[in-house]
């Protein structure tokens, strides 16, 4: 009898570890055979802890399943799959669930996330043979032919971006993958390296085929402990299978990988400030150019791609890249795994074909927010990106038509406000993390930002407001134009945003308090 | 406060014990610091010359790489360290109004460790827990949908 129990961060953070102890603790008492298996999760965080019996009809579902109720859900049939407690049939058969296009998180919450043998039965692998035999420059060819653009915010086209370190001459070229996630609203990388690492290190291993690199970096944030561990066991288990070293699967072909953790800096998961810290120094961004591509880790030629698109690679490589550019709207091709994050009812990843409406995911798929009240506000792409009020909620999920209305996809976070919320405060607040993330390099950040707190607080104090309005407008510009990077550069998007949208919230106090 | 721990000659070994495993790794600073703070719980001040020694380096240089990132701490922490998710998922399900709570009652701010050295409160910008928020990170365990009494009871049966 096969119990799954996730080690997922965000279900231990629900007392999924209580529930596998429990679960144990009961069988034996009970003398039955389980095998409790710690998978990963399925991203739908609202269930957990999830429980998934393997039964001969398939995997059913048991949420918020809690430690004290393992006793009686026991007695009621529950490791036979029968329906009692929070009993919800099938998993795959969870609308939320079904309605996805599971490419890159198909193995998620599915498989044991340490089992080769899970892996492998479950698809893995098979892009890294398929790469291995097309060789470098079709590997080139194919992440080009899928359209797959960069998931960790700019989307730059990632075969383009491979292309220029494949041509690029070195004695050593370097892989590097962006898991340093800071947007508040985001977990999809967390996700998969708790849940699927080898299909990270299997992506990595084809890029540095592709482009000729032997080494590799996972620049990891030091706030997902989880992770890290995740990580460092799976490449030592891919170190003993052949799939990384100096023989990559029987090949001539080598490659080694390393995790860094990160220590702390937001601004880090900026690419040429990560390539900074990962030399050691400040983590302060670098002008462009030189591209990291041409001059980037210790100055060498450097593929640095966030955790996504290099999860994404196995696939493409598998399935073939019209597999995954086949789906999409536009020129956002595959697949995104949304993130519906903050006061929302159905919290968790979404990996859906682009082109869903802002509105199907927060209200249809997100199930509204989670206190019942209206929602308000969706910040979408992190702390960088604007503040959209539900009258903008039919657009569609995709690149372009996000830039077009001053907004931005990022790395796929939606964060769900209800009513109850001030966006004046919230825009105090981009402008806070900006100052207390800034790498200092530039003055309209590093300085900007610590004025727009200033101009903010007098604002919510009621002084001279529509005076300090205009001045943040203006600051606001000289940030947009005069930053070296989108962490001074973008900081206006949520400020202006929230000034747009909702200016009854940024009225006078007096005013405000007459209005409520 | 706790003490700022007097720094003797078994401490500068254990620090040299742990420069020499680091010292010869590509880019050596960051997983060096972070095994000094795993090892002392802080990044003493005497590592910045043994450090600048070790990767040919200015003291500046090492003092400047320490002070940019939030991780490090420049001197010890309480017996347990409890993180508070200020970032904007968090937000959303109230977590200002929970730390605030947490905050009074232990008679803290963000930052400080209670009189007793049993425990600190640090800030810190998303978990990637962030459907289950408002998120903690007590030492190393993570909470979910945290309220303040609850957090409260945790570091009070803390030892
Ligand atoms: C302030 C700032 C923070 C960023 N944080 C991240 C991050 O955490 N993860 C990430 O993948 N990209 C982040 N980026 C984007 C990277 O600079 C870069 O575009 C990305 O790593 C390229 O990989 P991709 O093309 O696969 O997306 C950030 C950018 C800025 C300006
Ligand atoms: S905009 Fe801010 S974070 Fe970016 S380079 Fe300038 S000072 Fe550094
Ligand atoms: S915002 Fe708090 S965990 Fe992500």
């Amino acid at each position: 009898m096969d119990i799954f129990v996730p080690q997922d961060m965000a279900a231990v953070a629900v007392g999924a570890n209580q529930v596998a102890d429990a679960i144990i603790a009961e069988a034996r008492r009970r003398n039955i055979m389980v095998r409790v298996i710690r998978n990963g999760s399925r991203g739908m965080f609202w269930l957990e802890p999830l429980v998934e019996i393997a039964t001969p009809a398939g995997r059913v579902g048991y949420a918020d399943v809690r430690a004290e109720d393992v006793p009686s859900l026991f007695d009621a049939g529950f490791a036979e799959g029968k329906p009692c407690g929070n009993h919800l049939g099938l998993v795959e058969n969870i609308p939320y669930f079904a309605k996805q296009t599971r490419f890159v998180f198909k193995r998620a919450g599915l498989i044991d996330p340490l089992s080769l043998d899970d892996y492998r039965a479950h698809g893995g692998w098979r892009g890294l043979e398929n790469a291995l035999s097309a060789g470098p420059s079709a590997i080139v060819a194919a992440v080009k032919a899928s359209g797959l653009r960069g998931r960790g915010g700019a989307g730059f086209p990632t075969g383009i971006k491979w292309e220029t370190v494949a041509r690029a001459e070195a004695a050593q070229k370097y892989i590097v993958c962006n898991a340093d996630e800071g947007d508040s609203g985001t977990f999809a990388d967390r996700l998969i390296m708790e849940a699927d690492p080898f299909a990270l290190i299997e992506g990595m291993v084809i890029a540095g085929i592709g482009v000729g690199a032997t080494r590799g970096y996972i620049y990891l944030r030091s706030e997902y402990p989880f992770a890290i561990t995740m990580m460092n066991r799976a490449i030592a288990l891919a170190r003993t299978a052949g799939m990384l070293g100096s023989s990559i699967n029987g090949s001539h072909h080598a490659f080694e990988l390393e995790v860094r953790v990160g220590a702390g800096a937001y601004v880090c998961g900026e690419e040429t400030a990560l390539l900074d810290s990962l030399e050691g120094k400040r983590g302060q961004v670098r002008a462009k150019p030189p591209l990291p591509a041409i001059k980037g880790l210790f100055g060498q030629p450097t593929v640095i791609n966030n955790t996504i698109s290099l999860a994404s690679v196995p696939f493409i490589l598998a399935e073939g890249a019209s597999a995954f550019a086949d789906v999409g709207y536009g020129r956002s091709r595959g697949t995104m795994p949304v993130q519906l994050a903050g006061n929302i009812r159905h919290g968790g990843l979404f990996e859906a074909a682009f082109g869903l409406t802002l509105g199907a995911l927060v209200d249809e798929i997100g199930g509204g927010t989670q206190t019942g009240r209206p929602v308000r506000a969706v910040q979408a792409g992190g702390p960088l990106g604007a503040y959209f009020p539900p009258s903008m909620f039919d657009t569609p999920y995709d690149y372009e038509a996000f830039a077009k209305c001053d907004g931005l996809i990022g790395h796929g976070g939606l964060v769900v406000f209800d009513d109850s919320v001030d966006m004046a405060r919230m825009a105090r607040f981009a402008m806070a993390f900006c100052a207390h993330e800034s790498c200092g390099k530039c003055t309209p950040c590093r300085i900007g930002a610590v004025r727009g707190v200033e101009t903010f607080d007098k604002l919510l104090a009621g002084i001279d407001v529509s005076q300090n309005l205009a001045l943040i407008e203006d600051l606001c510009e000289t940030m947009k134009f005069g930053s070296l990077c989108a962490l001074g550069g973008f900081t206006p998007y949520p400020v202006l945003s929230a000034m747009r949208h909702f200016p009854e919230d940024f009225v006078p106090a007096p005013l405000r308090h007459a209005a409520e | 406060m706790p003490d700022t721990t007097r720094f003797d000659e078994r401490m500068t070994q254990r620090l040299r014990n742990i420069i020499v495993q680091f010292q010869h790794i590509e880019g050596a600073m960051l997983p060096l610091l972070h095994e000094i703070q795993s090892a002392f719980g802080y990044v003493p001040r005497e590592a910045e010359p043994e450090i600048a020694l070790a990767l040919n380096l200015t003291r500046a240089e090492v003092h400047g790489v320490i002070s940019f990132y939030h991780d490090y701490r420049r001197e010890p922490a309480g017996r347990h360290v409890l993180k508070l998710c200020r970032a904007e998922a968090c937000q959303s399900m109230g977590s200002e109004a929970q730390a605030k709570a947490v905050l009074d009652h232990l008679g803290l701010n963000w930052g400080e460790t209670s009189a007793d050295g049993r425990i600190t409160i640090e800030a810190v910008y998303c978990l990637g827990l962030c459907a289950t928020a408002p998120s903690a990170l007590f030492d190393d365990q993570p909470i979910g949908r945290i309220n303040a009494s609850r957090l409260v009871a945790l570091a009070e049966a803390a030892a």
